[in-house]
């Protein structure tokens, strides 16, 4: 028998799959049994109505894709009202991810949004923090240990910190949100990206500039996620990328505890349970029985924290 | 005005309604320049499923020459539980069309499907007029079928560039529709001709309801007659797609409702419309 129940800051998981936030709603409940993740991962939502960005909202470059999606969102009610109810039906674990442009409202989102259903609050801090010339919380340790105080407060449930590869900095925005009260990290969001019609020569996407997901960012965001294990004494979560059992595995060796799947559920709706049985059968072939075995399993040697840390390419 | 997005609520599924399965391809032949005829062989319970003005997601297939990423969204063109078919009609444009037309039989496709809002034809709506320019037709084409199994009353106006490319004429007159072909080259596809067309039949008594698909310049027109003559539509419309679920939100378009203008999921609130609800772009 093999166990894939993993444990990230006291929440019990039963397997370490689950949806990467905006890629997933309730609709994918029409293409197969949401019981079978780990946990259940909702859009980012603000305090009140948003309508995001104007289309193309979304553009496929070789081998991955961009997207410009914005936060539209439906406001604290409306998802209080029918999005909260929908999820109670399923015993998986509710994680709700939220922003907010300043860290007072984001704050004040995180403890109105602290409900019973909720298992744990994701914080986007890779979204634009308006105090700081729209530069995303999660750039910088400072900003990021402010608003994870505020967060901190506001809450009791599991805080879990999304962060952003658009830092130069990522041990000390990780040790930054540690010490601000994360529960754990999820490693990481988009990074943002461009794409140009060379005979039209306009942007690909109506915003500009988007966020670069799918198998290209795997490698960035897999660095990262083996950098904040190492940096901080929390559970990791890995997101970007991952389309396969391998994917995950891999994750899981550079130290990650679970992972999130986002643009492989655009290609195949099933990917997720796919991805689940596709681990199960790999863990029997290969002997292993218990996540444990893998995370943090790295055979990294004793390299010096200068290596381990870098951030910029040798 | 204020402008939200809007989503709708489920309650928890015990089935499942929407597959993803790998199908085998029967055949792939082109229907003329442009435009090819996919069909592949499909299960009946998924074909039982399917609904007029529904959708597909296809993952086209990686070929040496196109690497489509993210799937594309093609219109049902027939549905034949019997047979056990799944038909498309698609124009060759692009890297995901063009990797789908090196597609060959015994090739496999994954589908993920059937996806979206179909046509609907309430009891009343005796006499159903379909207005189609080009690929539209794809979409259009099992509404034609469904109307002659509901024993309606149809008439099919064709419109398209030239007569090469006006496609299923001869699908709408073996279901006993009234076929009214217009094209550029022969300067009978403009707005006003058209648009007496419409009246003519709207006077006989001959128009409860108008079907379209797409195109700005029909949209506007019956959108005008429609309002003129209280005559409810319907149109189908398109944008680009990343999940086709209702997931990412990329697929949005403004429309009007009570007054207010809101960003509807193509893939999912569509691809049917109300007529009067849809705006010209
Ligand atoms: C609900 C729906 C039903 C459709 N039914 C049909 C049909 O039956 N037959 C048919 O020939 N075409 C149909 N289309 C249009 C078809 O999806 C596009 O022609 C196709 O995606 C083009 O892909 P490409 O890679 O060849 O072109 P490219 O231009 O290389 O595509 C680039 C990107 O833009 C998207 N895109 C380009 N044109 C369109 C478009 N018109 N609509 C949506 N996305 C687009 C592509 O999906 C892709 O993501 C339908 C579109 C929708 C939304
Ligand atoms: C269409 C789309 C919408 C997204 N929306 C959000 C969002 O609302 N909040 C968020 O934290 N991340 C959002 N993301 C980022 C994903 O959660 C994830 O971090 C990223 O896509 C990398 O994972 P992937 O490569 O598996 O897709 C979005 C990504 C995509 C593609
Ligand atoms: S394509 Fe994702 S919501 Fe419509």
């Amino acid at each position: 028998m093999v166990d894939l129940s993993v444990d990230i800051g006291g929440l019990k998981l039963i397997n370490p799959i689950m949806p990467a936030s905006g890629t997933f709603s309730e609709e994918l409940a029409e293409v197969f049994d949401l019981e079978r993740l780990g946990a259940h991962v909702t859009k980012t939502i603000t305090r009140d109505w948003r309508n995001g960005n104007p289309t193309p909202r979304v553009c496929e470059i070789s081998g991955s894709m961009l997207n410009s999606i914005g936060i539209p969102s439906k406001g604290i009610q409306a998802f209080l009202e029918n999005t909260i109810p929908f999820y109670r039906q399923y015993a998986a674990p509710l994680v709700v991810s939220i922003s907010g442009n300043t860290a007072d409202e984001f704050a004040a989102l995180c403890a109105d949004i602290s409900v019973d259903g909720v298992d744990a609050i994701e914080v986007n801090i890779s979204c634009p923090n308006i105090e700081e010339d729209g530069k995303a919380y999660a750039i910088r340790p400072s900003t990021t240990y402010e608003v994870m105080r505020k967060l901190r407060k506001a809450t009791d449930l599991p805080l879990w910190a999304k962060l952003t590869p658009n830092t130069g900095e990522t041990p000390e925005v990780a040790r930054a949100a540690e010490e601000g009260g994360a529960d754990a990290l999820v490693v990481a969001n988009t990074i943002l990206s461009m794409a140009i019609d060379i005979d039209s020569r306009k942007p690909r996407l109506g915003n500009l500039m988007g966020g670069l997901s799918g198998p290209c960012l795997k490698p960035i965001s897999l660095r990262m996620a083996y950098q904040c294990a190492k940096a901080t004494n929390i559970p990791v979560i890995g997101c970007g990328g991952v389309s396969t059992a391998e994917d995950v595995i891999e994750y899981l060796i550079a130290g990650a505890s679970a992972v999130q799947v986002g643009t492989a559920s655009f290609l195949n709706p099933t990917a997720m349970i796919r991805i689940v049985d596709e681990l199960v059968a790999w863990m029997v072939r290969n002997d292993v029985s218990s996540m444990d075995e893998l995370i943090g399993s790295i055979n990294d040697g004793e390299q010096s924290e200068g290596l381990v840390f870098m951030e910029s390419a040798p | 005005m204020t402008v939200f997005e809007q989503t709708d609520s489920f309650d928890r599924k015990s089935d499942y309604p929407i597959s993803e399965l790998d199908l085998l391809v029967k055949s792939n032949e082109p229907v003329n320049h442009e435009y090819r005829q996919l069909i592949l062989a499909a299960p009946a319970d998924l074909l039982d499923r399917c609904r007029a003005g529904q959708f597909f997601h296809l993952l086209c297939p990686q070929t040496a020459d196109h690497r489509p990423f993210l799937r594309r969204p093609m219109s049902i063109y027939g549905f034949y539980p019997q047979s056990g078919e799944l038909h498309f009609l698609f124009k060759v444009t692009g890297t995901g069309t063009r990797a789908l037309a090196t597609l060959q039989p015994g090739d496999r496709l994954s589908v993920a499907g059937p996806l979206g809002k179909p046509f609907e034809i309430e009891d009343s709506w005796q006499h159903l007029v379909l207005v189609a320019r080009g690929v539209g037709l794809a979409t259009l084409a099992p509404l034609a079928l469904e109307a002659h199994r509901l024993d309606r009353k149809l008439t099919a106006i064709c419109s398209a560039r030239h007569r090469d490319y006006l496609l299923s004429i001869d699908y709408f007159k073996d279901l006993g529709a009234d076929v009214i072909a217009i094209t550029d080259a022969e300067g009978t596809s403009d707005v006003d001709h058209l648009e007496r067309l419409l009246e003519d039949l709207v006077q006989q008594g001959k128009a409860d309801v108008f079907y379209t698909c797409g195109s700005n310049r029909i949209l506007t027109l019956l959108k005008k007659i429609g309002k003129r003559h209280s005559i409810p539509g319907q149109i189908a419309l398109e944008q680009q797609m990343a999940c086709g679920l209702g997931m990412c939100h990329c697929c949005v378009r403004p429309f009007e409702q009570n007054g207010q203008i809101v960003n509807l999921r193509v893939c999912r609130e569509g691809p049917v419309f109300d007529l009067q609800a849809a705006l010209a772009w």
